[in-house]
């Protein structure tokens, strides 16, 4: 395949970026996008130029590092995949394909097309967590949770922090990755404990990072590399409400 | 407005309130399909009701409250949201994972604001202070108003517009309301969206009926 790549550039968190040009030939269909900008590299290195800076962990969809802005949708144009799963066979031959990092104020670009995530980091750190005295894992059984708040508890634990929620929403939210691990808890015995000061204090910092506020627009749930449902943020809401009104202090 | 959630809940809150508003305004309007000469005596005698009846009025000041705060919140959350995206996308393709009428809720709500201004200018400027006759049952004929204002195509047109603006408001606006305040029915998830959407619809489309009715059948 022939392929033209409008790619961003930022030579630094302060630096100026821009759109630049690039062409490849003989691009295997097979090749993920990232595999390709594994080959484009080796041809600007070789021709003394800078390689472009993208990140990168497992290359099979579990580890959310590699989000990018691909052709005006996160993670490219097909749905529940992450940019690793994304194979220019889904491309046109001859096709020009833009490449920009996440574009949300939260997430500062350090380079190129890396952004630096530990704005989620913090986010967890307000009470995306329960605590549990570490040692032996406790047997199993112990605590019996209802087979549909297991499931439901799963849909919400699968998301894995890419950020394209917040990429992707015309506001910059991160309500569905925030929602997502406040679900995931709430739904479960172990979290209940935890329940009131989770919820406050994640949307505290959510709000403090600078993440705008969602307007139920569905983007991310449209977007999302795990489909986690837009049902969590319904939940998150309602956890919200009920330690506002209803809980002790 | 410290919490990003609790400007979610006020919106809502205000949104699902003039909900309210607009189903016992629509009800009210219904008596324009009675046919003319008890539905002028019946439409008439309506608006003297509401217009001396001090709950009203305080339904009324409720109201004006209710379409403020969702206005100016709606100003102050959007410019926090723009906030957070400095350096826009030089591609983007917003098309393909969300509906236009859910990310274009400001310019939808900016033209139901300028509506309401003419539509208030029309018929409440116009019945309080307006030259309005008395009709045979001694009440102020705002019927007649009504009929002068439905004259002329363009203001029918522009009603039918305007209720379309609506329906495209309520269609996000409704559903999106209940989410925010967490109800998320699991048996009943579907029902709950179609009634969401037929809510929508349905009180838009009788608004919008009514102008074309009167236009075409009440003033002859």
């Amino acid at each position: 395949m022939d392929l033209k790549f409008k790619i961003w550039r930022q030579d630094g968190p302060e630096a100026a970026g821009r759109m630049e040009d690039y062409e490849l030939t003989g691009i295997s269909p097979d090749m993920s996008l990232l595999e390709t900008l594994d080959v484009l590299n080796e041809q600007l290195i070789a021709n003394g130029e800078t390689a472009i800076a993208f990140d990168h962990d497992c290359r099979e969809g579990i580890c959310g590092t590699c989000g990018m802005f691909i052709d005006g949708r996160p993670h490219g144009p097909l749905t529940g995949i992450t940019t690793c799963q994304l194979h220019m066979r889904s491309f046109e031959d001859g096709a020009t394909i833009h490449v920009e990092p996440w574009r949300v104020d939260a997430f500062p670009v350090i380079r190129d097309l890396v952004v630096d995530r530990s704005a989620f980091d913090r986010v967890i750190q307000a009470g995306g967590f329960v605590s549990v005295n570490a040692g032996t894992a406790p047997e199993a059984n112990s605590i019996p949770v209802r087979r549909a708040d297991a499931e439901r508890a799963f849909d919400a634990a699968a998301c894995i922090g890419c950020g394209a929620c917040a990429a992707v929403c015309k506001n910059s939210s991160a309500m569905l990755f925030v929602a997502a691990k406040v679900s995931h808890l709430s739904l479960l015995p172990q979290g209940r404990v935890e329940a009131v000061e989770r919820v406050r204090g994640t949307v505290a910092q959510m709000d403090a990072e600078g993440f705008g506020g969602c307007t139920n627009t569905g983007a991310c749930e449209a977007e999302c590399p795990k489909h986690v449902s837009m049902e969590h943020i319904a939940r998150m809401n309602w956890e919200f409400v009920k330690a506002t009104l209803f809980s002790r202090e | 407005m410290q919490s990003s959630i609790a400007g979610k809940l006020w919106m809502a809150a205000t949104g699902l309130f003039l909900c309210l508003f607009l189903l016992v305004h629509l009800f009210g309007n219904l008596q324009l399909f009675l046919p003319r000469p008890q539905g002028q005596l019946q439409f008439n005698f309506y608006s003297h009701l509401l217009s001396s009846n001090p709950l009203i009025k305080i339904a009324g000041l409720a109201t004006y409250a209710g379409i403020l705060g969702h206005a100016v919140l709606s100003l102050l959350l959007t410019r926090r949201n723009r906030a957070a995206r400095s350096v826009p996308y030089a591609y983007s393709r917003p098309q393909d994972a969300s509906p236009w009428y859910a990310r274009n809720m400001g310019i939808l709500g900016t033209v139901l604001l300028i509506f309401l201004v003419i539509h208030m200018k029309t018929f409440w400027y116009e019945y309080h202070w307006g030259a309005v006759g008395v009709d045979s049952g001694g009440h102020r004929d705002l019927y007649a108003v009504v009929l002068a204002a439905f004259d002329r195509e363009w203001y029918v047109a522009l009603y039918v517009v305007a209720m379309a603006a609506m329906g495209y408001h309520l269609l996000h606006g409704v559903e999106s309301a209940f989410r925010t305040f967490g109800f998320q029915p699991r048996r009943f998830a579907r029902l709950a969206h179609r009634l969401g959407v037929a809510f929508a619809v349905g009180v838009s489309a009788l608004f919008a009926i009514i102008p074309v009715y009167v236009y075409l059948v009440q003033r002859w």
